[in-house]
């Protein structure tokens, strides 16, 4: 095939090319067309194609995005905010942390061990990228009904998938969701937080500046896995008419990104790099056109350069490729023999594959052939932005009206007790050790506190002690009920559970998981989520460092669950510290933050009955802030502390007497069934010294949060007074039996 | 006291074997796996990890590193080696120690809080510990089921070679529920389980860990 440079493109406008195939629509390849004011050549295409696709461009959610700027709280906390690979928060110290979730749904449905695997490789680099050392991985992730055949392909191989690279990159992972609703039956999620570490001085960013400097292409070796995986995979819907998408889905190689992270750290420790990009989404494509428009000057790239797996890869494929674990740096002629020595040393490939100039395009040769000649911005930043039509479903009323209030009230103590149990069983509240004892989480040695615990703790600083707690939190049900209240209440949990860890909540990150765009109810979810997220930052004074979204998650015309998950980062200042989740001894008062409503919609009991419908619970953010005040300013004197969500006090009673292999005798009050399951938020259950209780309800009372004593941790079984009691050893066994049932 | 800590392109527990190092009062000494000089060490640890990605049989590569030629050759000659998990298989890919380690039963990787009973305490890496004592260490792992012949087991058994075995159910199906083992000289010892990341309370399920560690200082100190 000959090539199809530049020069050819201009003088053959009428050539038809396969823009359709590559996922652009019609008004969008002739702006292409505009843009350059000839057709584009194959090259360029792709490129576009790629970088214009809804996973890079945000073509549909940029204009929601805005109030994340618009309604940013002041704060002095962030040194780098959205737009770059990653946000970075300080922390103090002369430490910042950065922090991203992004989502890998799509490729682990096709794929679900390489899609899983290449997820967390992904979100590796990008923490990488900002020159911090990865330290912690968090994996929210949803799944179809847990007995549904499917599941069992997806499910294991995608826990597999996630421990197989995080295990062997030497990076814990310590947290993150697993959820199982039927929506999710043919779009699983799979999303992935990692957290970095650095100095203040350490911060990288992806620009390319000072005419002459060069452009080195190091880690793997360019092959044809992935090509088009985020326009042809991650921005369509799935449909049963389509050819199999497998070779869209990139194929890891987790010991060349542990390679990769280690030769990176002394690169930077040597402070030998000017800008640095990963490769992950669209490849080349999406590292040469963002380094470049981020500068001021444009590039020049020799694409023959680029080490290949495969010999016959056509220039197009090269740019479009997703190969892992690949690194583009921007490094000047004077330190580019010191940067190569450090490659060679780990044995990493590299290769200098152009270089900086004055000009103000990309431009990108073969053989010496002018392939592409573009402004870098307009593939980069100026992709189409839509304002899709926006309409609150009309199935929505319905579906508010039909409350919980028409589900038969249970009243005896033996009917508690079997719904507790049932409960307990449930694949959604069962014990994970099953996935999370796959995973390492003590690589580092820096794990203060990982899963199930409320949040995840790592150490920063062995000195010092200074430490960073995260949780990921979001509740589609809800969402699904009201995506602006569902979304608040995610944020709201999130921020609960790290302050229920003794830290303080610092930062907001997100990964917003939707179906299609092209649905006027998706995006009324959408919409309604965003400003959610913006005006709850805004109200809790919490910056939103980045995010990500993920459309397309539905299959046919049934969407998932809107699922914006949501993850906040606290800083604790001396982990020793750190509120655990296990009460430890007997004798202790365990008391109830905060107050309990009648909250059943959209909660744990409805979901057991397979009901949906009415309205989440009220979210008071205020409340979540004084209740997130007094747990740290009373930290040292609550023993143990866990914040109450799905299933409501009886089920955090028995997480936290599972934890402590010790029982609890608790007196529940009146109105039992309302306060054993009612999912109310803002509220925590603590365990304290008898000593201490007077002091700290004075510290509650002047937070303005209601105590209510429950009774004292003890024994081994978990009593509720006058109603019910199970032993510790049959809870465990029930609540530890469901996922190795079901998944070996 | 210097203790080396090998690094091999892919090892991971390298920083967290020097950290236990220093808290049992040793000094510890990067190794670097392309340099056969071992730096005047007085021990040497082969950690945890994936050496050359262990695409191949675990610690298979690694066997031939540079770096190895010496420790081997020192091995034989009475330089203390302790292998954890990745360094277990070096040190049986090796031949310093006898037997494989084959993937777990179940086919998972497995991190778990493993309980140990320790069942030598005559060898360098474990004369801190008592001989029937219980420890709990973390264990993590794909490929730490221990594998030998029957002859093999009849020796390690008969003279004591068996350092530790796994309490409870068998995790991952190891011949004898074996965990660790020891050449006949005791200088050379294998542990799948990490000590060194039971070393400190706050970070570990214990400081059970810490003994191997101060072991090998009070013999070399003694010596």
């Amino acid at each position: 095939m000959s090539l199809d440079t530049v020069g050819v493109a201009a003088k053959s406008p009428a050539q038809t090319q396969p823009w359709r195939e590559l996922g652009l629509k019609e008004d969008e390849y002739q702006r292409i067309r505009e843009i350059l004011g000839r057709r584009p050549s194959s090259s360029e295409l792709a490129m576009y194609s790629v970088m214009w696709s809804e996973h890079c461009s945000y073509k549909s959610s940029k204009v929601h995005l805005r109030q994340f700027g618009e309604k940013a709280p002041a704060t002095d906390v962030l040194l780098v905010g959205i737009g770059e690979n990653a946000g970075v928060v300080d922390v103090g110290q002369g430490y910042a942390v950065t922090f991203k979730v992004e989502s890998h749904n799509h490729p682990s449905f096709i794929e679900p061990y390489q899609g899983a695997a290449t997820g967390v490789g992904g979100i590796v680099r990008d923490i990488l990228t900002m020159g911090a050392r990865p330290i912690a991985i968090l994996d929210p992730l949803r799944f179809g009904p847990a007995d549904a055949p499917d599941t069992k392909r997806v499910l294991p191989g995608i826990v597999a998938g996630i421990g197989g690279y995080g295990n062997c990159i030497g990076v814990p992972t310590i947290g993150g969701e697993v959820v199982f609703d039927e929506t999710y039956a043919g779009n699983p999620l799979v999303n992935a937080l990692c957290i970095g570490v650095m100095r203040h001085n350490q911060i990288k960013l992806a620009k390319a500046s000072g005419t002459g400097n060069l452009v080195v292409l190091f880690g793997a070796k360019t092959g044809g896995d992935g090509i088009g995986g985020v326009s042809v995979l991650a921005s369509e819907t799935f449909g049963s008419s389509k050819p199999a998408k497998r070779p869209a889905v990139q194929v890891g190689d987790p010991f060349t990104e542990k390679v990769l992270i280690e030769c990176c750290l002394e690169i930077f420790a040597e402070d030998l790099v000017i800008g640095i990009q990963d490769l992950g989404g669209a490849g080349l494509s999406c590292a040469t056109s963002e380094l470049a428009s981020a500068g001021a000057g444009g590039m020049l790239i020799q694409l023959d350069k680029v080490p290949l797996r495969d010999a016959n890869l056509s220039p197009e494929e090269i740019l479009m490729s997703e190969s892992q674990e690949r690194m583009c740096a921007v490094v000047s002629p004077e330190k580019i023999s010191r940067f190569l020595e450090i490659c060679k040393k780990w044995e990493v490939v590299s290769t200098v594959i152009g270089e900086v100039t004055d000009g103000k395009h990309l431009v990108i040769t073969w053989n010496g052939e002018i392939i592409v000649d573009v402004p870098p911005r307009t593939v980069a930043h100026d992709g189409p932005v839509y304002n899709r039509p926006i309409k609150r479903p009309a199935e929505q009323d319905a579906l508010i009206s039909n409350t919980t209030k028409s589900l038969a009230v249970p009243k005896s103590g033996s009917e508690f007790r079997q719904i507790l149990l049932d409960l307990m069983a449930s694949p959604n509240l069962a014990d994970k050790s099953w996935i999370t004892s796959q995973y390492d989480r003590y690589v580092q040695g820096n794990t203060i506190s990982a899963s199930p615990s409320d949040a995840s703790i790592v150490r920063l600083d062995e000195e010092t002690f200074l430490g960073v707690a995260v949780s990921t939190d979001a509740n589609g049900r809800w969402c699904r009920l009201d995506p602006y209240t569902g979304t608040q209440l995610a944020l709201a949990e999130a921020f609960r559970n790290v302050a229920a860890s003794g830290a303080k909540p610092l930062a907001i990150t997100n990964c917003l998981n939707f179906g299609s765009p092209e649905d006027p109810g998706v995006m009324w979810q959408f919409s309604e989520s965003v400003r959610a997220l913006a005006d709850g930052a805004l109200e809790m004074g919490l910056p939103v460092t980045g995010g990500n979204v993920s459309f397309y998650n539905q299959t046919g015309s049934v969407a998932i669950l809107p699922t914006p998950v949501i993850g906040v980062l606290g800083v604790i200042d001396d982990v020793r510290h750190a509120i655990p989740l296990a009460y430890k001894k007997a004798g202790l008062e365990l008391i109830l933050l905060g107050e309990t409503w009648e909250d059943f919609d959209g909660g744990e009991w409805a979901h057991l009955q397979k009901h949906l419908g009415g309205l989440p619970p009220q979210v008071n953010l205020k409340h979540e802030m004084r209740l997130g005040k007094l747990m740290s300013d009373a930290r040292d004197q609550i023993v143990a502390a866990h914040d109450l969500s799905d299933g409501g006090l009886a089920v955090s009673i028995t997480e936290m007497a599972l934890a402590s292999k010790i029982g609890a005798k608790v007196n529940i009050p009146e109105n039992h069934f309302v306060h054993l399951f009612s999912e109310t938020p803002g509220r925590i259950l603590i365990a304290i010294e008898s000593d201490q209780v007077d002091n700290f309800v004075g510290r509650a009372i002047d937070c303005e949060i209601t105590t209510t004593k429950l009774g004292k941790t003890g024994g081994d079984e978990i009593n509720f007074e006058n109603l019910f009691s199970i032993s510790i050893a049959e809870m465990r066994e029930i609540n530890s039996a469901t996922l190795p049932r079901l998944f070996g | 006291m210097r203790v080396g800590v090998v690094t091999f392109p892919g090892t991971l527990d390298d920083f967290d074997a020097a950290r236990a190092v220093r808290f049992a009062g040793g000094e510890s000494v990067s190794l670097w796996h392309g340099d056969e000089d071992l730096a005047k060490v007085d021990a040497v640890i082969l950690p945890g990890g994936f050496s050359y990605g262990d695409y191949l049989r675990c610690g298979a590569i690694a066997r031939f590193a540079p770096v190895m030629s010496s420790i081997i050759e020192g091995a034989k000659n009475g330089l203390p080696v302790l292998g954890i998990c990745n360094g277990f298989q070096i040190l049986c890919e090796s031949h310093l120690l006898p037997g494989a380690l084959t993937r777990n039963k179940g086919l998972h990787f497995y991190c778990k809080d493993q309980e140990l009973e320790i069942l030598n305490n005559t060898t360098l890496w474990t004369n801190n510990f008592k001989v029937g004592e219980k420890i709990v260490i973390p264990l993590k792992n794909g490929e730490g089921s221990f594998q030998c012949d029957d002859k093999t087991l009849a020796e390690l058994e008969g003279e004591g070679r068996i350092i530790a075995k796994y309490m409870g159910e068998n995790p991952n199906g190891s011949r004898n529920a074996i965990a660790g083992i020891a050449n006949a000289a005791g200088n050379v010892v294998g542990i799948m389980p990490h000590p060194e990341h039971a070393i400190d309370s706050l970070t570990g399920p214990s400081t059970d860990g810490l003994a191997f560690f101060t072991s090998v200082l009070k013999k070399m100190v003694n010596a």
